[in-house]
């Protein structure tokens, strides 16, 4: 039987600041949200002050100021760079390695012998704190779901101390009824609101919960989740995390746009973007979305709206995706709104391998790929936009851009940034 | 290591990793295009460029570069806007030169480790050494292997 082990980073965003600035090692600070929105990680010290995840910042100034909170923009170049590190220091533990999600991987370790699996586990938690600076917690299960739950009361228990055990069935009721429901993994909040209701309020309840009521309210992701809870697998590591589906590129704006050059420029650069993501993943899109909203906090005024064009052929060459997205944008746009929000969506990807070319094609497919991985090669090397479209707009300050103010540098991925010891 | 490009539209393949980029920029395919004639009698022999990351970087994962700050460490070669190659993933051990994290701030410095006792040494007299005490907030931030400096 497979065993799994989730490997979660404890607070990452908030973690990665602080290997570059130990200054902040014990000391409240929050990372905030793109447009510095609300708190998307938070450190132990401000869980404690009870600044709740996605709580807006603008609520929480005088707690901020009264206890001394450290706060950063998201950072993503450093999160993004820190990700890959520890997934790099883990895949030398376990080859059978699924990325879950920027902060979070599952292993299979169904190898290691069962008396060595805590050892094992904290030493994965030391390798990785030593060579990349960032903490982790470990639980270990025979499902997925169950994992979950142990890597949870791994970092709440003093005694387990990060790293947490759960194959052994004779634990799973304790640890099953301290997970309350809203934890379950794949409990979404409208699940776990109807469920309580129920009398359903913790894992445990689920776990023993009608089978029959439970397919019937939550259909057959329902019942997983219960065999899951029992120890069953459902879900097996994903080894090849099947490709993109779709690529979005989305902001809302710092300050909101109203002339139509403002509007094309952002459309642009999330095009051009969107086209470097699929070269990166060797992808091409048959369809390009674009949408356009104005602020859904005055609904009077509120207009939001779609346009979906479909390509020659699929691609990933920029100039033709944003000539796809800015007509698409003419469409749509109505003047005098106020615009909070604008994106695009690729959808229809396929591999870039699998492109069928088509008779006539008034653009010459070999070249365009050669100028596209000069244009990439070149953001590589020299930073994100050191070649943009004119269309993006060249002025250097676009209301349209997000508001980063208190963004940390960029300290692993650029020359110019680097941290500074004496 | 990555694997390495050969071509410009290889470069962006090869990963994020600057240093990588820097480093493969130009690595030859062919030597000689000629269809007919004489090939160049140096092909047989190409054996690719040498990877400075591949010499400077032995642990990616944990290797991490910083800029130098101020001339503690003259003596030792460590002049300062130099770039310092740290490797997180190797024990600190006496006499190596490390990345030191002092309340709270980086700091480089010679290790010294002799009867139970921990000091830092700076590598110039105008600077005093550092006895760590218990009250102080100390930790090995990584292990110096390389200085990049440009003349």
């Amino acid at each position: 039987m497979t065993v799994f082990a989730i490997v979660d980073c404890n607070n990452f965003y908030v973690s990665c600041e602080r290997v570059f600035n130990p200054a902040l090692n014990g000391k409240p600070v929050i990372v905030l949200s793109n447009n510095d929105g609300c708190a998307v990680a938070r450190s132990n010290e401000v869980k404690k002050l009870g600044i709740g995840m996605g709580s807006p910042v603008f609520k929480q100034k005088d707690t901020i100021e009264k206890h001394g909170i450290h706060v950063f923009s998201s950072n993503y170049a450093l999160y993004g760079d820190m990700s890959r590190r520890v997934v790099q220091v883990l895949s030398e533990f376990s080859q059978d390695l699924e990325v879950y999600s920027i902060d979070e991987s599952f292993l299979d370790i169904s190898r290691v012998r069962p008396d060595r699996r805590t050892a094992f586990g904290r030493t994965l938690m030391a390798t990785v704190k030593k060579f990349t600076g960032i903490p982790v917690s470990v639980g270990m299960a025979r499902t997925k779901t169950l994992s979950k739950i142990a890597v949870r009361l791994a970092k709440k228990s003093a005694k387990a101390d990060g790293v947490l055990d759960l194959t052994d069935p004779r634990h799973h009721d304790r640890a099953l009824e301290l997970t309350p429901v809203d934890d379950v993994w794949g409990v979404g909040w409208r699940y776990a609101k109807f469920l309580k209701v129920y009398g359903i309020a913790n894992a445990r309840q689920l776990r023993d919960a009608d089978r029959t009521f439970i397919r019937k309210k939550m259909g057959v992701n329902g019942t997983r989740l219960i065999d899951e809870l029992k120890g069953v697998s459902c879900y097996p590591l994903d080894r090849n995390p099947s490709q993109k589906k779709n690529i979005t590129v989305s902001r809302s704006f710092g300050h909101a746009v109203t002339n139509l050059d403002g509007l094309r420029e952002a459309v642009t650069s999330y095009a051009a973007r969107g086209a470097e993501k699929l070269r990166r993943e060797k992808l091409t899109a048959g369809l390009v979305t674009v949408f356009i909203m104005t602020d859904r906090f005055k609904p009077e005024s509120f207009y939001y709206n779609t346009k979906t064009l479909r390509l020659a052929a699929p691609t990933s060459n920029s100039p033709e995706i944003i000539g796809a997205a800015l007509a698409g944008l003419a469409e749509i746009l109505r003047p005098d709104s106020l615009y909070k929000k604008a994106g695009i969506y690729l959808t229809e990807l396929g591999p870039a391998s699998m492109v069928q070319t088509v008779l006539f094609d008034p653009v010459d497919r070999e070249r365009s790929a050669r100028l596209m991985a000069s244009l990439d090669a070149i953001n590589t090397a020299m930073g994100k936009n050191t070649l943009t479209y004119a269309s993006a707009g060249l002025s250097p300050s676009r209301p349209w851009h997000g508001m980063f103010n208190h963004r940390s540098p960029a300290w692993t991925t650029r020359w110019d940034q680097l941290p500074r010891v004496k | 290591m990555a694997r390495k490009g050969k071509t410009l539209s290889g470069i962006w393949k090869a990963g994020e990793e600057h240093l990588q980029v820097a480093a493969q920029v130009g690595r030859p395919i062919f030597f000689s295009r000629v269809q007919a004639g004489f090939p160049s009698p140096a092909d047989d022999y190409v054996e690719g460029r040498l990877d400075l990351n591949a010499h400077l970087v032995r642990h990616p994962a944990a290797t991490f570069f910083v800029r130098v700050a101020g001339d503690s460490m003259i003596n030792a070669g460590i002049r300062p806007d130099d770039i310092l190659v740290v490797d997180r993933s190797l024990d600190a051990a006496d006499r190596r030169v490390v990345i030191a994290v002092i309340d709270g701030e980086l700091t480089v410095k010679r290790l010294r480790m002799q009867n139970g006792r921990i000091s830092l040494m700076a590598e110039n007299p105008d600077y005093p050494d550092i006895e760590i005490q218990p009250s102080m907030a100390f930790e090995i931030w990584g292990v110096v292997t390389h200085v990049i400096h440009a003349f």
